[in-house]
């Protein structure tokens, strides 16, 4: 046993590719750890209540994810780039307000979906530009327009609230129907996902959020209009926050002044737990998602194994320190292994 | 060396200034950079080089003057204007994105794409595929798929310079870029430079190696202190002529060390090694002396001081200060022991820059400085305007940041912050770097001063003839190793050269 330990931890002979295959086995773990938390999360739960793993249990694990993964991946792109949005939530609330108040008048469903995601991309312009132009901290900005847009939400809506029955049928039927297992919320979770992911690896713009966030000095010497791509994410997460407020109203169908109060928290925890480094520069939107499906399975698992409720948040809390620490123990690690892999001529 | 007559030049500057605050980085500087010909910029640190460059690059606009291409004014908006206009930067400190791969940091902004039909996606294969020939013209092996994160100065070096052949090239500006080379991968960039400037492209190089400009260079334009000196053939110039207009007067009146009384020894570090970043290091500062720490950039130098002063851990060996072992990683054991040390950066981390000047004076001695636990603000105060009047400081108010100092200011604020805590053993990272040649001359005399009241001085120097002029020894590092100890009396440009280049071990 403990001769097999020496050999791993013996140094291997250094050939020029390894040092990649090292850093993307690291990357490949942190997604695949997440993955294999999931499915004993799932399993154990299933052994314990069949009805889990049921086709309606299935899909509404789905329902629930779909709506986090929308927006955590619109915080995600911001994170890259050494940011962060704290006004997700609000956003998702007013534009959720925006659509039910339109359609509560009678209003055309495509429209009302336009209507959040345009608001939530006015109110993402906004943030970005503070933070771009303005120059200051994205957290103190966005901890700002988060109670701004609280408060002019608390003053639209007052106490009215939108009801379900005031909503159009197709409308409240995206929100909760879709072939076979497979709800659309989660269909259009998925298309999201996979269109920001790919603009992310393969498209230059994509590839300049991680160069801003992995060392802004750099990109700005290497010609990256960092205010204007920095604007830009900010601008998408806000739509997609928007975006996730028109769902939301389809899903929930009541909507209030308090709707998506502190959901960015579980938005940021979806986020890191995934493996989005606050530090900026790496991460994909697909670990965002897995964080947040993980986090959405967690909360929906925990009443069936009968535990208390008032657990949810502290147990979000823990797995949010344990990824940070799991994260932070691999990047020490990997800078040791570089350092000394790096001793040039002895 | 036939130099043909050149047309118009391709980039110029004309009668440019540029200043920061109060300091006038540049004033009314002209320089022309003509197609197939490589020019060099000489000058001593902060004599406004490195602005220079910047403003080319369309990092800097100039407050003052014109920037031409092709004889037409214009106005870069930004790095990547002068980037698509065909000027291409290797700066001195490599500026890469460690999470992201050499290839991707070689063509950021610029990937390959693949064609409409295929949505004009990045095409990581051609991109890998160019990185590697890049690579093999220069001669290096390294991996285009490999992150940017761990690799060496000298590696990183290579990909700056990759980037700079991967564009499209009509001027070349290189600063400093052989500091951290070894000298087969200087003699390589320099057939890169070569083959670039016979293609017709202008290069512009900067170095403090002087044969390296007379054996590159047909032109070579001379700053000092902001100002244009000359700008004349190399052919003209000898090595000496050139040293005269950098610094404008003798080399001996610049450093003056006084002979001071050589007393104990005051620090030692023994077998001191941290992995991956020095190696079995040992040497000693005795009282009285000035003791410099030479090196290329990379070397280890800086590393080797944070360790001594407890910023980082080291694995092996052990420091004696005062003839007391100090525990490792210990910055407050070391400055009780009565060690200072005085940092690179002072900017990141020698000072609080919005905070006043009295208060950054007062940070290391709030305990002296407080009364009943609670600062006494006129004790502060006090002690802050005997500081400044010591070390003749230059400032308006000592209630004003330390931001609106000038560098060299600032450097004194530093030095007087850690002068007061009376300590025994100084260490100085870069004392001079990017400081006026005045206040260069006055912060030499104050180190020398103190070697003389029996302070033990280590001062780690990249400036050359500071390192000369100075140091009672001279210990060279190169590649995290001491390779050389020099005594004043062998110490040449030369001695220490060859031994921080890793050609001589002494």
């Amino acid at each position: 046993m403990s001769a097999a330990i020496q050999e791993t931890v013996q140094p291997a002979p250094v050939r020029p590719s390894e040092s990649k295959r090292f850093v993307e086995r690291i990357l490949r773990v942190r997604e695949l750890a997440l993955l294999v938390v999931l499915a004993v999360l799932i399993v154990g739960t299933e052994l314990d209540d069949h009805r889990f793993l049921s086709q309606q249990g299935i899909k509404d694990l789905l329902l629930n994810a779909a709506i986090l993964v929308i927006v955590a991946t619109g915080e995600a792109t911001v994170v890259i780039t050494r940011n962060v949005d704290l006004s997700v939530g609000s956003t998702l609330g007013i534009a959720a307000f925006a659509a039910g108040d339109y359609l509560s008048g009678g209003g055309n469903p495509l429209v009302a979906v336009l209507i959040s995601v345009l608001l939530g991309a006015a109110l993402g312009l906004v943030n970005g530009t503070l933070v771009s132009f303005g120059r200051v901290p994205s957290l103190v900005v966005t901890l700002g327009t988060l109670y701004i847009i609280r408060g002019v939400d608390s003053i639209w809506i007052g106490s009215r609230s939108i009801v379900a029955s005031n909503l159009p049928h197709n409308f409240v039927q995206v929100g909760h129907g879709g072939p076979f297992i497979l709800p659309y919320l989660a269909i259009i979770g998925v298309v999201v996902l996979v269109l920001v992911g790919l603009f992310l690896r393969s498209y230059r713009s994509g590839r300049e959020l991680y160069a801003i966030g992995s060392s802004p000095e750099a990109a700005r010497l290497a010609g990256v209009a960092t205010r204007k791509r920095i604007t830009a994410a900010y601008l998408f997460c806000g739509a997609l926050a928007g975006l996730g407020g028109a769902l939301y109203l389809a899903r929930f169908g009541n909507v209030d002044s308090g709707t998506g109060g502190s959901y960015e928290l579980t938005v940021v925890s979806a986020v890191v737990v995934g493996g989005v480094a606050f530090t900026g520069g790496s991460g994909s939107v697909y670990g965002a998602a897995l964080g947040a499906v993980l986090l959405t399975t967690i909360n929906s698992v925990l009443p069936g194994l009968g535990v208390n409720s008032s657990w949810e948040q502290a147990i979000d809390g823990f797995l949010l320190l344990a990824a940070i620490a799991v994260d932070r123990l691999v990047a020490v690690r990997v800078a040791n292994v570089l350092r000394r892999r790096n001793v040039r001529h002895g | 060396m036939s130099t043909p007559v050149p047309g118009p030049p391709v980039l110029a500057l004309r009668g440019v200034g540029k200043s920061f605050g109060s300091v006038r980085a540049l004033q009314d500087v002209s320089l022309d950079l003509y197609a197939g010909e490589a020019h060099a910029l000489a000058g001593e640190n902060g004599a406004g080089k490195s602005t220079l460059i910047k403003t080319l690059a369309g990092v800097h606009r100039p407050d003052a003057g014109q920037v031409l291409l092709d004889g037409q004014p214009v106005a870069f908006a930004g790095p990547g204007d002068a980037r698509d206009a065909g000027v291409a930067v290797i700066y001195q400190e490599p500026t890469l994105f460690p999470d992201l791969s050499v290839a991707e940091n070689i063509f950021m902004g610029r990937q390959p794409r693949r064609p409409a039909s295929r949505l004009r996606r990045i095409d990581r294969r051609a991109m890998h595929t160019e990185a590697a020939a890049l690579f093999s013209r220069l001669g290096v092996t390294l991996n285009p798929t490999a992150p940017a994160r761990g690799l060496s100065i000298a590696d990183q070096q290579m990909v700056e310079i990759a980037k700079a052949l991967s564009l499209n090239t009509r001027v070349l500006i290189m600063d400093e870029p052989t500091a951290a080379l070894t000298p087969g991968e200087v003699n390589r960039l320099f057939a890169v430079a070569t083959a670039l400037r016979k293609e017709g492209a202008a290069v512009l190089f900067i170095s403090h190696r002087l044969e390296e400009v007379f054996a590159l260079c047909q032109r070579v334009t001379t700053l000092r202190d902001g100002r244009l000196v000359a700008s004349e053939l190399v052919a003209d110039l000898t090595p000496d002529d050139l040293v005269r207009r950098m610094v404008g007067r003798h080399l001996d009146t610049l450093y003056p060390k006084a002979e001071a009384q050589i007393g104990d020894v005051a620090l030692e570090a023994e077998r001191l090694t941290r992995e991956g970043v020095f190696t079995d290091v040992s040497f000693q500062v005795r009282r009285g002396e000035i003791v410099a720490l030479a090196g290329l950039i990379g070397a280890g130098r800086t590393e080797v001081a944070r360790a001594i002063f407890g910023v980082d851990r080291w694995d092996a060996g052990r420091v004696v200060l005062g003839g007391t072992d100090l525990p490792a990683a210990s910055p407050t054991a070391a400055m009780a022991g009565g060690l200072a040390l005085v940092p690179e950066d002072r900017r990141a981390q020698g000072l609080v820059m919005d905070a006043s000047i009295e208060r950054n004076l007062g940070l290391t001695r709030l305990r002296t400085l407080s009364h009943a636990g609670l600062m006494s603000r006129r004790r502060e105060r006090n002690q802050a305007a005997d500081w400044a009047l010591r070390l003749r400081l230059k400032y308006a108010r000592l209630s004003d940041a330390v931001a609106m100092l000038s560098g060299g200011n600032q450097q004194k604020v530093v030095l007087a912050k850690w002068l007061a805590t009376e300590p025994k053993v100084l260490i100085v990272d870069e004392p001079t770097r990017g400081i006026d040649v005045g206040t260069k001359a006055e912060v030499h005399r104050l180190l020398s001063e103190l070697a003389g009241r029996g302070l033990a001085v280590l001062m780690i120097s990249s400036d050359l003839p500071e390192v000369l002029g100075m140091a009672d020894r001279v210990l060279v590092m190169h590649e995290g190793r001491l390779v050389a100890e020099i005594s004043r009396a062998e110490a040449t440009e030369e001695t220490v050269m060859s031994a921080a280049t890793g050609q001589v071990r002494v």
